[in-house]
């Protein structure tokens, strides 16, 4: 067998799984999402419904609340873990990257035992604390698996930078507020761009956390879930299934494009 | 003294942010193993809830072992070929490949198993069995294993190696046997390790492709989670951590070791 041959052969498994299970169904899905009365004007009725509008824009402002606060907490933790050698330094990342394998249901069932009715808060403080089922709880649990992923991006980048642009700055009497707003942040913004994608992304299409916790809470993911599986309205759940890769995929190329690699997904 | 400051402010934020993520485990690990989770340590410590666990979710344990050995078994079959021939052909094409088979990576689990139960929903056979499970799982980890093969490739020079075996009479077959395969174990190992962590804890997919009759470890868990007294909804969490938190240490351990042969 020739060497073209057989390096063509080594794509044909590849091939016939791709088409079968990843080419083929996303075609049907988009024929699917126009079988409905409505054909196409679908994608229109989604712009002209209060309840899809109203769940597009809850779930973009939790995204885009939880991508910032994970890039605020991760970067200042990141710098910090990469700039200092301590006792404990080691124990403390593992930590901080320990959630990256864990599947979006049981960090709700955490944020459940933090913030639920036999939650941790709820037993410490006086009066009754539940906020596990609330927006609260939902913005917890997203934050809770952006963290570790962002951490990493933001640590990755920090090792990357010369410190001795810090050094120079410093010797030259620059505060430490100064450092940072005029070294380390323009030296990290390209990562931080990719990093609070990542967590944007993760965050709007995010379905076992909001399965734990949004009972009552209409994010994307979960109405997609009832659209299909109480309302049997497969056309609108495939069209806004659609949507939301539509957002998450061109995010995710905008990261890599800006930070050249990502972290595994999950949640 | 702001320099004080300062550090003492992103020590606090980085404590913190680590006891949020730690304590929830750890009352987790807790309530799995206390007589009665509300009345506190006091009530003393107990195996009970976990052989209860046991009895209701041994098969989803099981389950979900097969699942990931059988979606590593594919992902190898399908994956390190498919490196090797990306790796082969740099180029526009290639790339294009690459990217359209990491689709399931950005686009939501949940899309994807909408688009496979409508092309293969009314399979009854295939919707039925695990394979339809497997399916998904593939296609969600399978991009971890090309990718981490390819830049193990992609950073060394296997093609004058191939050539010196070509002109001693090796077909290209066992070139790709004796050279191309060990030079990539470390990348195939890291993304065997990932395929096999990230397959255990995938739910996204399989919450919308599984039967009542398969149920996988996540999925037994959202059961738990919704239907179980605290004590054994934690006791099942715990033996999931116990499950993937090694194979998350052994994961992040091989990808580093690739990265550092891959630059």
């Amino acid at each position: 067998m020739s060497l073209r041959l057989f390096v063509a052969a080594c794509l044909v498994p590849l091939a016939i799984f791709t088409l079968a299970f990843l080419a083929l169904p996303l075609i049907r899905l988009v024929q699917a999402s126009a079988e409905s009365p409505a054909g196409w004007q679908i994608y229109l009725q989604i712009l002209q419904t209060p309840r899809y509008l109203e769940t597009l824009l809850n779930t973009v402002l939790v995204s885009l609340a939880v991508s910032l606060l994970a890039l605020i907490i991760s970067t200042t933790a990141g710098l910090f873990l990469a700039r200092n050698q301590f006792f404990g330094r080691g124990l403390l990342l593992s930590v901080l990257t320990l959630p990256l394998a864990f599947p979006g249901v049981v960090i709700g069932f955490l944020i459940i035992l933090l913030g639920g009715r036999q939650g941790l808060v709820n037993q410490l403080l006086p009066g009754h604390v539940v906020f596990a089922y609330s927006l609260l709880g939902l913005f917890l649990g997203y934050l809770y698996f952006s963290i570790p992923r962002v951490l990493l991006t933001v640590m990755a980048a920090v090792e990357k930078l010369d410190p001795a642009l810090e050094e120079a700055a410093r010797t030259l009497g620059a505060s430490p507020m100064r450092i940072v707003i005029d070294v380390l942040l323009p030296g990290l913004a390209p990562s931080l761009v990719a990093a609070g994608a990542i967590a944007f992304a993760t965050a709007m299409g995010a379905f076992g956390t909001a399965f734990t916790l949004a009972t009552n809470i209409d994010v994307l993911p979960m109405v997609i879930y009832t659209e299909f599986t109480l309302s049997a309205n497969i056309a609108m759940a495939s069209a806004l299934s659609i949507l939301l890769g539509l957002v998450t995929w061109s995010l995710l190329l905008i990261a890599r494009s800006l930070a050249g690699t990502t972290v595994p997904a999950g949640g | 003294m702001q320099r004080r400051l300062t550090w003492h402010l992103q020590l606090w934020v980085t404590l913190l942010t680590a006891a949020f993520l730690i304590v929830p485990a750890i009352q987790s690990i807790l309530a799995g193993l206390t007589v009665n989770y509300f009345r506190g340590l006091s009530s003393g410590l107990t195996l009970k809830w976990l052989g209860q666990v046991w009895e209701l979710y041994a098969d989803s344990i099981f389950l979900s072992l097969w699942l990931a050995f059988t979606c590593l078994i594919a992902t190898l079959v399908i994956g390190v070929p498919a490196a090797y021939a990306l790796a082969r052909n740099p180029g526009r094409i290639s790339r294009a490949l690459e990217e359209f088979i990491s689709l399931p990576l950005a686009v939501p689990g949940l899309a994807l198993a909408l688009a496979l139960l409508q092309l293969y929903g009314t399979m009854k056979g295939f919707r039925t069995s695990w394979a339809f499970i497997l399916v998904g799982h593939v296609l969600y980890t399978l991009p971890f294993m090309v990718r981490s093969v390819l830049a193990v490739l992609a950073a060394m020079d296997f093609k004058t190696l191939e050539e010196s075996a070509a002109t001693l009479g090796a077909t290209p077959f066992t070139r790709f046997r004796t050279i191309v395969v060990p030079n990539a174990m470390p990348g195939i190992l890291a993304g065997a390790l990932t395929v096999v962590t990230l397959s255990i804890g995938e739910f996204n997919l399989t919450w919308m492709l599984h039967t009542p009759y398969l149920k996988t470890l996540p999925v037994g868990l959202a059961d738990s989670y919704a239907s179980m007294r605290l004590e054994i909804a934690s006791a099942y969490t715990l033996i999931f951590f116990v499950m993937i938190v090694p194979l998350l240490m052994a994961m992040q351990w091989a990808s580093a070791r690739a990265q550092r042969i891959a630059q």
